[in-house]
C-alpha cells in the first residue's frame, strides 16, 4: 500500500461516528424505552447489571437491523433527500462494510443476550432482527403499501424481549405491550405521510397515499386508532395495569381517537387551508401517546414495588 | 537499524476512529468480566462452583474423620 492509496478519498473518510450512524441511534432511543419498561414491569426481579447489558443487547441488536437495513436500502436511499446522507449514499462507508457491521453485532448482540439472560430472549431478539431487515426491509417495504403494518411489528418486539428477559417466556402482557405499539405505528406513520411531501415515489416505494390515495389513508388511520384502543385500555386489566395507567390510557386513547376522526372527516382542501394542522397535531400527540403509555407502566410497577416492600 | 515511530498523517486523521473502537473494547471487556462475576455470585455458595475445577482441590472437601 502506498501513500497515494491511503489518500484517496480524503473528503468522504469514515469516522467513527458514520459507524454509529449505521445504527440508527434515534430509532434506537425508542427501542431502549419500551424494552426497558418490558423488563422493569415484568413479575421478576432481574439484576442491575444484568438488566443494563440486556438492554444494551436490545439495542445492539436493533443498530445491527439498521445497518443491514441501510445496506440493503442504499440505492433508494441514494434517491430520496431526508436519507442521502446517509453514510453509505453519502460515500463514506461501503456497503460491505455496512453488511459486516451488520452480521457481526448480530450474532453478537444475540449470543451476549443468550449468555446473560435466556436462549428464549436471545431468539426473540433474533427473530426481530430477522424480521427487520429480511421481512420488512428486503420483502414488504417495496413490494406492498402496507410495508409499514406489518414491518411496525419489528418495533413492537422490544418490550416483549424486555419481558423475556425477566420471566423467559410470553404471557398476556407483553403480548398486549406488542400489539400496543404494532397498532399505534400505522396512525403515526400515515399521520405523518399525510403532511410530509416525501420522495418515497421517486424511489419505488408503495405508499399508502400514493397506491390507494390520500382518502383511502384517512379511513385507514382512522380503522387502525379503534383497534389500538382496546388493546390499549385492556393492559389496564392486566397485572401491569392499575388505576393510573387505566385513567392515562382512556385520557389519551379518547385523545387520540378524536384526532383520528377529525382527520378522517377532513378533506385534502381543508387540510391544504390551515397547512395541515390537524394532521401535524395527531403525529405530535401519536409520539406523546406511546410515551405516557408505557410511562404510566412503569408507574405502576415503582408503586407495586413500593407497596410491597 | 532503527525502529523510530514514524508519524504518519493518517495516524492523526484515524485518530477518532481508533480511540472509538478502544472505548468499544474496552466496554466489552468490562462487560463480560462484569458478567462473569455477576453469575458467579448468583450461583450462592462459591465453593460448589470451585469444585468444577477440573483439579483435585483437597482442601474444600468436607472434613471427614479418620
Amino acid at each position: 500500500m502506498t501513500d497515494v492509496s491511503l489518500n484517496e478519498g480524503l473528503p468522504n473518510e469514515a469516522g467513527f461516528g458514520d459507524y454509529v450512524a449505521l445504527l440508527k441511534p434515534r430509532v434506537m432511543s425508542l427501542v431502549v424505552f419500551t424494552a426497558l419498561v418490558g423488563l422493569l414491569v415484568a413479575p421478576m426481579p432481574v439484576h442491575p447489571f444484568i438488566g443494563f447489558v440486556s438492554i444494551l443487547c436490545i439495542a445492539v441488536g436493533a443498530g445491527a437491523s439498521g445497518a443491514l437495513n441501510m445496506w440493503w436500502d442504499a440505492d433508494i436511499d441514494a434517491v430520496m433527500r431526508r436519507t442521502a446522507k446517509r453514510p453509505i449514499p453519502a460515500g463514506k462507508v461501503q456497503p460491505e462494510e455496512a453488511l459486516g457491521l451488520g452480521v457481526a453485532l448480530s450474532g453478537f448482540s444475540v449470543v451476549l443476550l443468550w449468555l446473560a439472560t435466556n436462549w428464549f430472549a436471545a431468539a426473540l431478539l433474533a427473530f426481530t432482527i430477522f424480521f427487520y431487515a429480511v421481512v420488512y426491509s428486503m420483502w414488504l417495504k417495496r413490494s406492498t403499501p402496507q410495508n409499514i403494518v406489518i414491518g411496525g411489528a419489528a418495533g413492537a418486539f422490544p418490550p416483549m424481549i424486555g419481558w423475556a428477559v425477566a420471566t423467559g417466556g410470553v404471557s398476556l402482557e407483553s403480548v398486549l405491550m406488542f400489539a400496543v405499539i404494532f397498532m399505534w405505528t400505522p396512525p403515526h406513520f400515515w399521520a405523518l405521510a399525510l403532511f410530509m411531501k416525501s420522495d418515497y415515489d421517486d424511489a419505488g416505494v408503495p405508499m399508502l397515499t400514493v397506491t390507494h390515495g390520500r382518502k383511502a389513508t384517512r379511513a385507514y388511520i382512522l380503522a387502525y386508532t379503534v383497534l389500538l384502543v382496546p388493546v390499549a385500555v385492556g393492559l389496564a386489566f392486566t397485572s401491569v395495569g392499575g388505576s393510573i395507567y387505566g385513567s392515562v390510557a382512556v385520557a389519551a386513547n379518547l385523545w387520540f381517537l378524536r384526532g383520528a376522526v377529525a382527520i378522517w372527516r377532513r378533506d385534502e382542501v381543508a387540510a391544504e387551508s390551515d397547512s395541515y394542522a390537524v394532521e401535524k397535531s395527531v403525529f405530535k400527540f401519536s409520539l406523546l401517546y406511546l410515551f405516557v403509555h408505557f410511562g404510566a407502566l412503569l408507574i405502576e410497577a415503582a408503586l407495586r414495588l413500593g407497596g410491597a416492600s | 537499524m532503527s525502529f523510530e515511530k514514524v508519524e504518519h498523517e493518517l495516524h492523526h486523521r484515524r485518530s477518532g476512529r481508533n480511540i472509538g473502537v478502544l472505548v468499544a473494547l474496552i466496554g466489552m471487556v468490562g462487560i463480560v468480566f462484569g458478567l462473569t462475576v455477576v453469575k458467579v455470585l448468583q450461583l450462592g455458595d462459591a465453593a460448589k462452583f470451585e469444585k468444577f475445577d477440573h483439579v483435585a482441590r483437597p482442601q474444600i472437601l468436607p472434613e471427614t474423620e479418620q
